[in-house]
This record gives C-alpha cells, sequence and structure tokens, in this order.
C-alpha cells in the first residue's frame, strides 16, 4: 500500500536514506598572471549554495529547477563523481566521498559502450560488481532486466542498431541489474522525442512499482515530476542554486498517466511549479541580458 | 508467377540507367585505354626515349612475372611471388615488432601525463627523421643486413601507431570512464573493458598509415640492402628492364592496396559506429 503522508522527516535524520548536509560546490576561477598573459581569465563560480535535503527510503525525488541551476553538479555529487566544495553527503549515516555500485547511474546521454551488445553492456556493470557471481545466476539477472525493460529479442544487438528510447532502456536496466540502493536519473528523457518521453516514463512508474528503489530525478519537466515522485525538489536559479521548496505528491499508485489532472491538488502543484518556474527562468533570461 | 513478371520487367527499367558507380567503372576503362593507347602510341612514333618500352611489350612482360610468380633460379633471378613473400615477410616482421613497441608505449603515454610531457620531447625529435637515415645505423649495429631492415621497418612503424594510440587513449569519452567509476570498477578493469575497446578504432587507423609507410620504406630500404621486391626493381634497372621495373611498380602499389583494405575492414570491425 501506497503511504500517502511525506515520508521525509527532516528532524530525525537517522531515517533519512540519502542525506545532504550543508552541500555546495564552488568551480574555482583562473586570474594567475599566466592567466592573464594567455587571456583565458574565468571568474569563480558557485554553482551549488548550500543544500540540505534528506530522503527516506523507497522514496522517488525529483529535482527540478531552470536550466543552468546546478542540477546535474548535485547529482554529481551524490554520485560521487564530483565533489563538493563543502559539506557532506551521506548515504544510511555513510558519508560518500567516491562512485560506488549501491549508487546506480542513468545517464542523459544513455553512456553505453558501443561495442558492447545490450547484454554485454548489462553484463559488464553486473560482472563488475558482482566478480564471484556464478555464471548462471548473472545470466539470469542480464537475461530479467533485459524482460524487465522490455528489450527481449534484442540482447544481441549493438547500440548503434538502437533507438534512443531503447538505448535508455538499457541504460536503465544497466542501472538497475547491479541493486543499487539508490537509482540516480540525470534527466534521462531529456534527448528523446515526447512520444518516446511519455512511454518511457510510464515504463519508468510501472518498474518503480516493482522495485520501490529510492530514486533521484533531475528533470525539466513538470508533468514528468507529477507522474513519478513521491517529492519534488524546486531548486532556485544558480549561480549558488539552492532549494527553494519541496513539494509532496501524494497520489496514489499505480498512477495513470490519462488520470494524473484527476488526482486531487495536481493542478495546484502544476501551477506552484510553473509559476516557480517561469520566475526563475525569467530571472536567468533578464540577468543574461544586463550581462 | 508474378514473381518471374518482376524479375524481368526490372532489367527493362533499369538497362540504360547506369548507378554513379557503374558510371565510375566505364570512366576507368576509358581512361585507362586511353593512356595505355597514347602510350603505344608514342613508342610507335618514337616520341619517347629508345630506353621507354611500349605498352603491349610492358603488359607481355607483366604478364611473364604474375603467371609464373614462383621460379626459383638462385637468389638473382627468382619469381616476382618469391620476391614479394621475402619483402612482405620483412615488413610484417618489422611491423609487428614496432607495433609491440608502439601500443604498449602509447597506451602509458596516452593514460599518465606526467610521462606523455616526459617522453614527447623524443617523440618529437626522432618522428620526422627519414626511417633510411636510421639504416646506417642498424647495420653499425647488427652487422646483418636481414636485422638491418627489421630494425628499420620497426622504427618506422612506431609512429603512427604511437601517436594514435595516445591519442585514442586519452580521448576516450569521459562519460564511458565514469560508467566504470560509479560500477567501482578497478583500473585495470577500466583500462581493458572500455578504455582500449574505446580507443581500438584510433588504434587500428594508426597501424594501418604504419603499415601503409612500413610498405613504402621496404623498397627503398631492400634497394640499399639486399632481396626482396626492392632489391628487384633495382636489379631490373641495372639490367636496363624497363618493364620488369614497372611491373615491380604495379605489384607493389597492388599490394599496398590490398593491406590497406584488410586494415580499413578491420577498422570497420572494430568501430561499431563510433566516429573513427
Amino acid at each position: 500500500m501506497y503511504d500517502s503522508k511525506p515520508m521525509v522527516s527532516s528532524i530525525n535524520t537517522s531515517v533519512a536514506h540519502l542525506s545532504l548536509h550543508n552541500v555546495s560546490k564552488v568551480f574555482p576561477g583562473r586570474s594567475s598572471l599566466l592567466d592573464r598573459v594567455l587571456r583565458r581569465t574565468s571568474k569563480e563560480f558557485v554553482a551549488l549554495g548550500n543544500i540540505d535535503l534528506d530522503v527516506a527510503p523507497n522514496t522517488f525525488v525529483s529535482i527540478i529547477g531552470p536550466s543552468g541551476c546546478g542540477k546535474s553538479t548535485l547529482l554529481n555529487i551524490i554520485a560521487g563523481l564530483s565533489q563538493p566544495t563543502t559539506g557532506s553527503v551521506t548515504i544510511h549515516g555513510q558519508s560518500v566521498t567516491a562512485p560506488g555500485p549501491d549508487r546506480g547511474v542513468v545517464f542523459q546521454n544513455y553512456a553505453l559502450m558501443p561495442w558492447m551488445t545490450v547484454a554485454e553492456n548489462i553484463q559488464f556493470a553486473v560482472e563488475t560488481v558482482y566478480p564471484m557471481m556464478a555464471i548462471a545466476e548473472r545470466k539470469a539477472i542480464i537475461q530479467d532486466y533485459i524482460a524487465l525493460v522490455g528489450l527481449r529479442g534484442a540482447e544481441a544487438k549493438h547500440p548503434h542498431e538502437l533507438s534512443g528510447g531503447m538505448k535508455q532502456r538499457v541504460g536503465i536496466a544497466r542501472a538497475l541489474a547491479i541493486n543499487p540502493q539508490i537509482l540516480l536519473m540525470d534527466e534521462p528523457f531529456g534527448a528523446l522525442d515526447a512520444l518516446t518521453r511519455g512511454f518511457l516514463q510510464d515504463e519508468i512508474e510501472r518498474i518503480w512499482e516493482q522495485e520501490r528503489k529510492t530514486v533521484l530525478l533531475i528533470t525539466h519537466s513538470i508533468e514528468e515530476a507529477l507522474l513519478l515522485s513521491d517529492q519534488i525538489v524546486m531548486m532556485t536559479r544558480g549561480p549558488a542554486a539552492q532549494i527553494a521548496q519541496v513539494l509532496d505528491v501524494p497520489f496514489p499508485r499505480p498512477r495513470k498517466r490519462e488520470e494524473l489532472d484527476q488526482y486531487p491538488g495536481y493542478h495546484a502543484l502544476k501551477t506552484a511549479m510553473e509559476q516557480h518556474l517561469s520566475y526563475e527562468t525569467r530571472a536567468v533570461e533578464e540577468s543574461r541580458v544586463r550581462k | 508467377m508474378t514473381h518471374d513478371v518482376l524479375q524481368s520487367a526490372r532489367p527493362r527499367t533499369k538497362a540504360l540507367t547506369l548507378n554513379s558507380n557503374q558510371r565510375a567503372l566505364i570512366l576507368f576503362v576509358v581512361i585507362l585505354l586511353v593512356f595505355l593507347g597514347l602510350w603505344e602510341l608514342g613508342t610507335k612514333l618514337k616520341l619517347f626515349l629508345p630506353i621507354m618500352p611500349s605498352a603491349s611489350q610492358t603488359i607481355s612482360d607483366f604478364w611473364f612475372w604474375i603467371s609464373d610468380p614462383f621460379f626459383d633460379n638462385g637468389p638473382n633471378d627468382q619469381g616476382i611471388g618469391l620476391l614479394l613473400m621475402t619483402s612482405l615477410r620483412r615488413v610484417l616482421t618489422g611491423f609487428l615488432l614496432g607495433s609491440a613497441i608502439a601500443i604498449p608505449l602509447g597506451i602509458l603515454i596516452g593514460l599518465s601525463e606526467v610521462v606523455s610531457k616526459a617522453v614527447d620531447p623524443f617523440i618529437q625529435i626522432l618522428r620526422p627523421v627519414s626511417p633510411l637515415a636510421w639504416l646506417p645505423l642498424g647495420l653499425a649495429l647488427m652487422r646483418d643486413s636481414e636485422k638491418t631492415a627489421l630494425f628499420v621497418i620497426a622504427i618506422t612503424s612506431i609512429w603512427p601507431t604511437l601517436i594514435n594510440t595516445k591519442f585514442g587513449v586519452s580521448n576516450v569519452d569521459p562519460t564511458y570512464i565514469n560508467v566504470a567509476r560509479t560500477l567501482g570498477a578497478s583500473r585495470w578493469r577500466t583500462i581493458t573493458k572500455v578504455i582500449l575497446p574505446a580507443a581500438a578504432p584510433h588504434i587500428v587507423a594508426g597501424l594501418r598509415i604504419s603499415l601503409g609507410i612500413a610498405w613504402l620504406v621496404i623498397v627503398a630500404a631492400e634497394i640499399l640492402l639486399s632481396g626482396g621486391i626492392g632489391y628487384f626493381v633495382w636489379n631490373e634497372w641495372n639490367n636496363l628492364k624497363i618493364t620488369s621495373v614497372i611491373t615491380a611498380i604495379l605489384i607493389v602499389g597492388l599490394v599496398g592496396l590490398v593491406m590497406d583494405r584488410v586494415f580499413g575492414l578491420l577498422q570497420h570491425w572494430v568501430s561499431f559506429g563510433q566516429r573513427s
């Protein structure tokens, strides 16, 4: 049964699965004498201000914000691919400093190895994370996840033979097959056309019902966030982007795209998000004009 | 029945329209025939020096050489097939030696910026040197023409492979590396399973260039040393048999073309739709 109450407790952080405390990211500028001679100086850039966020276990959280607000930077820090300038990321109280298979990452540009088939791409992940696993078990896992994302029959295809949507389904299967505690998705459908995107969103909703992982999804799409999330984290524009507000999405699951706008509170949530995003985006555009 | 109808209908509609490949082939044959015709006419009208053979004589000598490629009447009178085998053996052995140095070294300097910067001056100074400049050094060090040939070819083969391998390894798409990092892959596993396959199209492109240059250089090296197709060219020039020299030029070109095609296929085979 779906618990429609907000599951995040910001008081008792030990319950939180994933915790961000005071996380900021500053990209240092270049201003040395040599840089000045070579005319390649750049200003220091504060991408993220102080971010505090607690995510409860088995929650689907979307992060939405205007372009360039540092959403991807935040995800990279959680993935361990990038280090925060200040603050810390903890998973079950354990500090995160490096990438690891407890976090599965779905990349925006799919990041499939072109020389590996669909099955081999997933196998590479499973083999890397579970090197001692028996071959039969490994094969079974690979087959299960290929079936889960609906790619049966395409196991032996190489990525260049797949459509964008199929590629991203491989990306999702690869991330899930290592059984991560947290799934991190960086605008996974950003490069897809609207129809494929909708189809894959439905797939994600269906898969999430089965797997119930803790998920962090970076997105630009209000509908996508409303369809999939338990909570939506709205970020302010950069520089020094911060969390403006966290919205709870109490719709019952499983959710249907067609019925989404009939859930009570849908329009209020949508309007709140639209207002926030259009305000922030306008501010970004205007600040660019002034520069 | 319908099948038959389609079969018979198709050639009728397509008979007069040639695709671009067919038209190119026709043009190729026309250019060849015009060239041979002018050559034949020029010799008939004595427009060239008397040493210049006619086209027909060159073609018949060419046919003599390729119709019996493997006769052996002593070191100075061998069939063109045997001569080619000697040259090919030298090129391939030297090429393998050079590649065995160039690929691992290229990987190393591609992975490490420090090693790359440290080794770069050596590469930059030695790379532009004509391979033949190494020949006296080889003779002095090895006192053996066979080994010297391998030495020269090996050195020739190093540079393009080395530079391409380094480029391929250091320019692997960072998202592939990030995938390996998020999975917690070891450095060794990242290199063997991600970096090398990703760099393979560049490495093979380097090997292809290296082999092409090695094949260019072997003729010159063999003129100065002995044996093989290069020595044949020089020997036949000393015998004033220009038809043999032209035959050798054509055959060297054809063999080079075949080797390049083979590596072209290999390059396609490792690319999987990647930029190559």
